[in-house]
């Protein structure tokens, strides 16, 4: 019987190593938003919504094959994201803080609103479905697997791009110093579209991921939302390693406790975590004293 | 300005008495509450400490008040005893280490919305008493005929509403002016202002920013109640979702955060927005108000960051403000020519 037990143990931490893998990817586009721009898009759940949406529209209903379904999703929502900067957060960059983050909550009402009139409540899902992995008692589902390895590659690409390129340096030292570097003739304002961009991108990069497992509903981004601020926070805001590492440890919280009591009470001690964690340490698990 | 707020209230006061319809009356009592509730959350908010955990001590009190009279049989009147202790030590335990680690801005935001979640799941979470996504509903406890029963806080009539609800909300004002007036005020704009400052000159900022938190927690905690007794249904997305956390700190935004009404203006303006949005649009395409909703809360902000009632009254005030001082140069200098 204890041996069972073990089994299973192993099955929810396997599980968790995946779903942070997710989390990780999930949570990187909002952080990279966070640390150049200093704006945190309530909206950024709905951002991922909309992404699932997309997809489901040109693969079931247009018609187009997956892949090119995916693409498209992830330049439109990119798009997205660079038109919710140029339109809705420039007009406050220099507003107090609070209302920056509310006027993306406007943005959440009306993203969750636009994707009810356009595709009604009723839960939809592109209907793929990929087998389970059996390596022994454990089985684990193909999809999460598929998902950890495109999670982790991405984040991969965005770390050299952000580290090798040109206009990857130039996000990087917008965020370290933002008076300076116009004067190095790095002008903010391209830098802050590229990078809403691309927080639109990896946004829908992730919703490409989550059409594989999860059904979509208008309210779904509610479901990601608080789950992914906590982890940016938890990282130390615009820490983009700080919040790769605390997704694998909310993920496993959330996995490991949902084994051991309901799904719920895994995010419940989850959130728990994280309110102990920033009293501990108030600038993230990961920062430097 | 002051007579004229008198004679509305006047106004407001009398209307259940001169026959309104039971819609109307229904939309004044829900716009009362939420006033209430959204004056609560400005009580903290002003002083910039931006919280998005209001809809669980919110949904604290609500369930707390109907689960003690479901499960337990309690009165609503000892349960709300119990709910008011419950949320006031989760402010506590929430709000402490963040004022003495100095929690601040954004942060405070995600650690009062973390705890919002929390609520909020283990509502879910205890489906089997709660009532899950499902919601629940206080029993009823009127026998045939009766109109009222006040140990269980339950009236048919919504006359006896709206005179609470209307009573709440005044109480609801009073103590922000008693908060004004007091001394802690005068510290509180000092904290809002140069925290620092604040604490060279002996104030214990920590002390009270946290009397503030588990006031307001405490009436907000109340407004829950109020609510639940009087809609007789709650569910987890009408009392403790994110949205309905976002949606207080929207109505206090629109109205103006820093005057006394400036949250009741709020409550009225978007509970008639959504109001007449879906009147107007009515049901057959969902979602369309609530899409208008979202685009007018994003121009608000944009355009409107003082409220609606903040951007009044600077507009009247431009004259008031700029003669005090004409007087006073005229004083100065009828001194001055006296003098010589």
């Amino acid at each position: 019987m204890s041996h069972l037990f073990d089994v299973y143990l192993l099955e929810a931490v396997i599980n968790g190593v995946l779903f942070g893998g997710l989390l990780a990817l999930l949570s990187l586009g909002l952080n990279l938003v966070f640390g150049v721009i200093e704006v945190i898009w309530i909206c950024y759940g709905e951002l991922i919504m909309v992404g699932m949406y997309s997809i489901w529209w040109l693969f079931k209903v247009v018609g187009f094959p997956l892949p090119l379904a995916m693409l498209v999703g992830v330049l439109f929502v990119a798009l997205l994201g660079a038109a919710l900067h140029q339109f809705i957060i420039r007009p406050v960059l220099n507003a107090d803080p609070i209302n920056q983050l509310l006027v993306t909550g406007g943005v959440l009402f009306f993203l969750q609103a636009a994707a009810t009139v356009v595709f009604g409540i009723e839960y939809r899902n592109i209907g793929v479905n990929l087998p389970s992995l059996s390596l022994g008692e454990i089985s684990v589902s193909l999809t999460r697997i598929i998902g950890f390895v495109v999670a982790i590659a991405a984040i991969a690409v965005t770390y050299v791009f952000l580290s090798r390129t040109y206009v990857g340096t130039a996000i990087r030292a917008i965020s370290q110093d933002r008076t300076v570097m116009p004067l190095m003739g790095v002008n903010p304002a391209t830098i802050y579209l590229v990078t809403s961009a691309i927080g639109g991108a990896l946004a829908a990069l992730a919703s490409c991921l989550l059409v594989l497992q999860y059904d979509m509903h208008p309210a779904i981004g509610l479901a990601f939302g608080p789950v992914l601020f906590i982890i940016c926070i938890l990282g130390g805001l615009g820490n983009l390693v700080g919040g790769f590492l605390a997704a694998f440890v909310i993920a496993q919280f959330i996995s490991v406790g949902g084994y051991f009591f309901q799904s719920e009470w895994g995010y419940v001690i989850a959130f728990a975590f994280f309110i102990l964690a920033i009293f501990i340490r108030p600038a993230g698990l990961f920062a430097k004293r | 300005m002051v007579k004229l707020g008198w004679i509305i209230l006047a106004a407001v006061a009398v209307a259940p008495l001169l026959g309104i319809g039971n819609y109307p009356l229904h939309l004044m009592i829900v716009a009362l509450i939420w006033s209430y509730i959204y004056t609560s959350w400005a009580i903290m908010g002003r002083l910039g400490l931006v919280s998005f955990g209001h809809c669980a001590f919110l949904g604290i009190g609500a369930y707390s008040v109907v689960l003690a009279w479901n499960t337990l049989g309690w009165s609503p009147w000892f349960g709300g005893i119990v709910g008011i202790v419950a949320t006031l030590a989760v402010a506590f335990l929430i709000g402490w280490p963040c004022f003495r680690f100095k929690i601040v801005g954004h942060y405070f935001a995600v650690v009062t919305l973390a705890c919002a979640e929390i609520v909020r799941l283990i509502i879910m979470a205890l489906r089997d008493q709660t009532g899950g996504s499902l919601g629940i509903t206080p029993k009823p406890a009127l026998a045939d005929g009766a109109t009222m029963s006040l140990s269980a806080m339950q009236f048919s009539s919504k006359v006896i509403w709206f005179y609470i609800a209307l009573c709440v909300w005044l109480a609801g004002l009073v103590v922000w002016r008693w908060v004004d007036r007091s001394m802690s005020r005068i510290a509180l704009l000092a904290i809002s202002e140069e925290e620092e400052a604040a604490a060279s000159i002996g104030i214990d900022i920590s002390r009270v920013k946290m009397a503030i938190m588990l006031l307001s927690a405490g009436m907000t905690a109340f407004g829950g109640m109020l609510y639940a007794q009087y809609q007789s249904y709650i569910n987890p997305e009408t009392v403790s979702s994110l949205t309905v956390s976002l949606q207080i700190v929207f109505g206090v935004i629109a109205g103006g955060m820093f005057v006394m009404l400036g949250p009741t203006v709020g409550a009225i303006f978007l509970l008639a927005l959504s109001e007449t949005l879906r009147v107007v649009i009515g049901s057959q395409l969902r979602g369309i108000d609530q899409l208008i909703y979202g685009a007018m809360l994003i121009l608000f902000i944009i355009y409107m960051p003082k409220g609606i009632l903040g951007e009044l009254l600077e507009r009247f005030q431009v004259k008031p403000s700029s003669a005090p001082s004409t007087v006073l140069l005229k004083t100065m200098k009828e001194t001055d020519t006296h003098g010589t």
